[in-house]
């Protein structure tokens, strides 16, 4: 970072109209505003889930298993009879609420501890430094894990745990900007005044680490949605009946995999087009907000 | 006239060698390596302290038993180091003649010391040494060696059933020499009279078995040896089977997989079936409102379709069997016209949970009151019979929470209450209400009731049964007990027995599926044709 | 220099320290019992006097404090102690899946290596263009795909096309080279694909970012051939942030694996881990976690270390 970039608080824009922001995002990443759509889409397929599903996601239907797909289920049947289409809808339901709970719930964590650790240093941020490279040092599969054998399983838990599993990674981030901001004299200009800590965090700090922040949320809802999956797929996640992506992918999909492949594929189509559109939007977003964080 | 015998004749003999002879029993052939999967790994090797076939199945062959299950006349039980045995008058003593010559894969000769040191470590064990079943062998005072060829039990009562309990799988006969020397050596070790020597186990991937060349039993073992593959996926197991890389798995797989893999091989496997001596239960926690109201554990199990539930989850699941407490077609079993007499069993769904309906109304409990049912996290088959109950408790207005979790927190939620309704399980080597029916006394008596009730009827029940001799008087008093458990009461209530399916390639003969998965692989029986 | 790396090694041993003391306290947190797990499970009757001696002879009853010193001396005298449901030693039980491990992730990364860099290097070159998007969309794809599904997938195709069922056993590479490559090559490519993904892109932004640079700029205004600034100014520099990642991702993969080893049947560290946590072995999780813990922490040593070396300028910081 050369010295010429010094920051303070909000960048005005140039006082030349132009087009609305929205549109000029649109028009330079195009890849982006795709995934954006993907999303909006997503999102209306989960808040209407009950209406457009053709069939219940959770009612059995024993005399129609194993259904190729056709026009009556235009995702075929699983072991239990019931609706691949229909579950696949109801289980974004389930991707979403883990995606945008766990990562808010992490991230604003995350970056709450990041920016008070860099504020108060010391011992303090010491000792929050030492913890947060204990949890760094073990893969993120393998922290949920152990917190889900902590507090259980079940969606809300599952929420929790995925959440405490981004919150180091958030907050490394988060700490690196705001440290960054720390440094700036307008902040010992405020101290100097006698601002308190909480305004000047919240005033001065906060805002110029938005961009990192909301950064991180994107990138990790397509990290959250696929952690779900993958406790679900090894039985920490969700519970039958509940429709969810990953638990669908578990035990009578593979099993049964060669004999009705539908029930592998489709949910597993359904993470991978979630999770891109997500990815897409989180890089397309970070281009615009911060060319600086690009990668 | 000669000419037309003559043709008649030739015709004959032509059609003789075109006709393929009977080719009766054939002779078992010997060699070859057998290759079998097992889904788990053992946690130790000593079949005194474990309680799981995953334990049995790579270990067992490389022992053998005073007296065993025949595996081709199951349940009957023939002598395995024992030549033969007497019972005294009174049942109190029985007296064991054991073979002379049987060899310890070390070399060293087998007596009745052995035997005795086998026992007494199984029903008297000392200091921190586990007996996991020590509790069946209560009425047993002394095992006695008067002299190397013979093993004495004596008992404090009479106790129907003995040689059966005698005859457990998990028996396996020790050397007296090691046990004095370090009794929990065999946890990690393995030194037996077995059919089969010991040769490799790499964790978590194979285990090796090789032809033990003094084997008492002369001809036997036909195979050269054996190879277990730990496989706990189910699909890589089956790819495993239908590939041919094994030639079976000796637990049981579920009608859809059985399908699968006959698609893909049919005509090289044969398909061994047979009801397991294996349920799943649901139990009830009477001590949490409203489950201790009666009405309402039987609207719960009036609920549940039993017959419609067997049709449709034996596709997709290895249940089938509707029983009671009892193997259903076993000994003890109850008639059909007995059983469709209890809450749940009866053919006609509808005025069942209409019933239901009116018995949960009563007893106050509104439309759409929910509770969690908690199951195991194991997809077979306890996750189909989850569903399949929250989705009957749905017809009668119930909101079911089904809640998978894993067996350390399983375990430790059943044992403290910290349930509503439980999916449970049972698994047995035999069909003996001696061991099926302690589940459900009260629970100050019986360690493993977790449903929290007390009922002196129960108790009292119990020991009769298990004091009677005649075999009619008992089975009377055993199905009064089912009634009052899983009717009158409603304590608990049987979901549905399992169903063993094991298909194996057809080259592997000398096969028998029995009703448990503990009594095989019997490998000292098996050969491989060519 | 020497100074950067005893200030990086010195911080090993604080972090692993504070491991252990957590790992210990977090595994007697989870309810659950090993012992019950153990002789319960098989579905019979056990009375609770059997139990409660097996606890006390796996040393579960002592107090919380001897546990602890015993476990905290152990690691000192770098013994880990036994499991608590084979009776194995640790080492012995990690010995035996780690070698699988370790040839899987190396695997992985070498996969994903060959792909990245010259993926990378081409989208960065032509930035823009067709192939600059085409490599991006490969990449984020690369990200998206669960890797465990992707498993699943190429095990569909492999048995229900060609019918072809992978070796299930493991056999050391100098063994039995054909049957330990046609076991590990299936999983190496899924993971490798979405290791790929994190590879590729790095580079990809790590070349854009050096070939800005002043340097490089005047390398071309000065009319060197574009091969020559390629080699020895922009790939050597642009290596920094990818050396990183795929050391990060490396450290990752050993036990991070857990889901693909389930769909692909290993007997991988991955694995262990989960198995270890199911049983509630403590000796055994802790063990396990300290092991990961330190492996990870080596990586991050190392690559700091060639950092430094690539970058002197990152030492006087």
């Amino acid at each position: 970072m050369s010295a010429e970039h010094v920051v303070v608080g909000r960048v005005e824009p140039a006082a030349r109209r132009r087009a609305h922001p929205l549109l000029r995002f649109f028009r330079r990443q195009p890849v982006g505003a795709a995934g954006l759509v993907v999303v909006l889409l997503l999102l209306g397929i989960a808040l209407l889930a009950p209406e457009i599903t053709p069939y219940d996601p959770v009612a059995n239907d024993f005399g129609a298993q194993f259904r190729s797909p056709s026009l009556d289920h235009w995702a075929g049947t699983d072991a239990y009879g019931r609706d691949v289409l229909s579950r696949v809808i109801f289980g974004a339901r389930t991707a979403l609420l883990v995606g945008f709970g766990a990562s808010l719930l992490g991230g604003t964590l995350g970056a709450v501890i990041g920016v008070a650790s860099a504020y108060f240093g010391g011992r303090a941020d010491l000792l929050v430094q030492r913890l947060v490279d204990v949890m760094l040092s073990f893969p993120i599969i393998i922290v949920a894990l152990a917190i889900v054998s902590i507090i259980g399983t079940g969606i809300d838990k599952l929420v929790v745990a995925i959440a405490l599993s981004f919150v180091p990674r958030v907050e490394r981030v988060v700490r690196g900007s705001a440290l960054g901001v720390r440094a700036m004299t307008y902040i010992e200009a405020a101290q100097a005044v006698g601002a308190s800590p909480g305004r000047i965090i919240f005033r001065h700090m906060a805002p110029n680490v938005v961009a990192p922040y909301l950064v991180m949320l994107t990138a990790s809802l397509g990290q959250a949605i696929l952690l779900e999956a993958s406790l679900s797929f090894l039985g920490l996640g969700v519970s039958e009946p509940t429709p969810a992506w990953g638990l669908m992918l578990r035990g009578a999909a593979v099993d049964f995999a060669t004999r009705a492949p539908w029930m592998a594929i489709v949910p597993g189509l359904a993470i991978t087009v979630t999770v891109l559109a997500f990815n897409v939007l989180g890089d397309a977003l970070r281009d615009a907000l911060d060319p600086r964080l690009r990668t | 006239m000669t000419r037309r015998v003559l043709a008649l004749l030739g015709a004959v003999l032509l059609m003789a060698m075109l006709v393929p002879f009977p080719t009766g029993a054939q002779a078992p052939r010997r060699g070859g390596t057998l290759v079998y999967i097992s889904t788990s790994q053992p946690p130790s090797f000593d079949g005194h302290r474990e309680t799981t076939f995953a334990m049995l199945h790579p270990v067992k062959p490389h022992y053998s038993y005073l007296v065993k299950f025949d595996t081709h006349n199951y349940p009957k039980v023939i002598g395995d180091l024992a030549e033969s045995w007497t019972t005294s008058r009174d049942g109190l003593t029985w007296t064991f003649k054991i073979r002379s010559g049987v060899k310890f894969h070390d070399g060293s000769t087998l007596t009745s010391r052995d035997i005795k040191a086998t026992y007494d470590k199984i029903i008297f064990p000392k200091g921190d040494v586990v007996s996991v079943r020590q509790a069946i062998y209560q009425s047993v005072r002394a095992v006695e060696a008067p002299d190397p060829q013979t093993v004495v039990f004596r008992l404090k009562y009479a106790t129907p059933g003995f040689l059966e309990k005698l005859a457990s799988p998990f028996n396996f006969v020790y050397k007296a020499e090691i046990l004095e020397r370090d009794p929990r050596w065999y946890e990690r070790n393995i030194m037996g009279t077995g059919p089969f020597r010991f040769v490799e186990y790499v964790r978590g991937s194979h285990w090796v078995g090789r032809r033990f060349e003094d084997y008492y039993e002369r001809g036997k073992p036909y195979l050269d040896g054996y190879r277990v593959l730990f496989i706990a996926s189910r699909s890589a197991m089956l790819a495993a089977i239908k590939s041919g890389q094994a030639l079976t798995e000796f637990r049981g797989v579920s009608p859809a997989e059985l399908s699968d893999i006959v698609r893909s091989v049919g005509d090289r496997v044969s398909v061994g079936t047979s009801p397991w001596q294996c349920n799943n239960t649901v139990t009830i926690n009477t001590k949490k409102k409203p489950f201790d109201d009666v009405r309402v554990r039987r609207a719960l199990t009036m609920a549940v379709d039993r017959w419609g539930g067997s049709q449709a989850l034996s596709e997709i699941a290895f249940v089938k069997p509707v029983g009671g407490i009892m193997l259903p077609g076993g000994a003890w079993a109850m008639s059909e016209a007995e059983l469709t007499r209890l809450a749940g069993y009866g053919r006609d769904t509808t005025a069942a949970r209409q019933r239901a309906r009116a018995l949960l109304r009563e007893a106050g409990v509104p439309e759409n009151f929910s509770f969690t049912l908690k199951n195991r996290d194991i997809a077979m088959p306890y996750e189909p019979v989850g569903v399949y109950l929250v989705d009957q408790w749905r017809q009668i207005g119930l909101n079911v929470q089904h809640q998978q979790v894993e067996a350390g927190r399983y375990f430790a939620d059943q044992r403290a209450g910290n349930y509503d309704l439980v999916v449970d399980f049972a698994c047995d080597f035999i069909d003996d209400p001696d061991v099926q029916l302690p589940k459900f006394l009260s629970s100050d008596v019986s360690p493993i009731n977790y449903g929290g009730y007390i009922d002196r009827q129960l108790d009292a029940l119990y020991v009769r049964q298990s004091r009677t001799a005649d075999k009619a008087q008992r089975a009377q008093l055993v199905h009064q007990f089912e009634r009052r458990v899983l009717d009158e009461q409603a304590y608990a209530f049987y979901v549905l027995w399992w169903q063993r399916i094991i298909p194996y390639w057809k080259t592997l003969r000398g096969y028998n599926t029995t009703t448990n998965h503990y009594v095989e692989p019997d490998l000292g029986e098996y050969w491989l044709a060519e | 220099m020497t100074r950067y790396v005893v200030a990086r090694l010195a911080l090993i041993v604080p972090t692993l320290l504070t491991v252990a003391v957590l790992i210990f306290i977090l595994v007697r947190i989870v309810p659950g019992d090993i012992v019950e797990l153990r002789l319960v499970s098989g579905g019979s009757f056990v009375t609770p006097g059997v139990i409660e001696a097996e606890r006390e002879r796996l040393g579960l009853n002592k107090p919380i404090w001897d546990q602890f010193v015993e476990w905290m001396t152990g690691i000192v005298r770098l013994d880990l102690g036994v499991s608590m449901w084979s009776g194995n030693p640790i080492t012995q039980e990690i010995g035996i899946r780690l070698p699988l491990s370790l040839q899987l992730a190396v695997m992985a990364s070498l996969i994903a290596t060959a792909i990245a860099i010259p993926l990378g290097t081409l989208a960065a070159l032509h930035r823009g263009r067709w192939i600059d998007h085409l490599v991006q969309v490969i990449s984020v794809a690369g990200l998206a795909v669960p890797s465990f599904w992707l498993g699943i997938l190429i095990i569909l195709v492999l048995l229900g096309v060609f019918g072809y069922l992978p070796p299930l056993t493991f056999t050391p590479l100098m063994q039995d080279p054909r049957a330990n490559l046609a076991q590990l090559i299936w999983p190496a490519l899924a993971v490798g694909y979405r290791y790929s993904a994190v590879t590729t892109r790095m580079t990809r932004s790590a070349l854009l970012e050096v070939l800005r640079e002043d340097y490089v700029r005047t390398a071309w205004a000065k009319g060197l051939a574009r091969q020559v600034i390629l080699r020895r100014h922009a790939l050597r520099n642009a290596l920094l942030p990818v050396v990183t990642v795929i050391g990060l991702e490396f450290a990752f993969l050993i036990g991070g694996l857990v889901v693909t080893e389930q769909v692909f049947n290993l007997n991988g560290v991955g694995k262990l881990i989960v198995e270890a946590i199911a049983q509630r072995d403590y000796t055994l999780i802790q063990g396990l976690m300290l092991l990961v813990a330190l492996g990870y922490v080596l990586v991050n040593f190392i690559v700091d270390l060639l950092y430094a070396w690539l970058d002197p300028r990152i030492t006087y910081q």
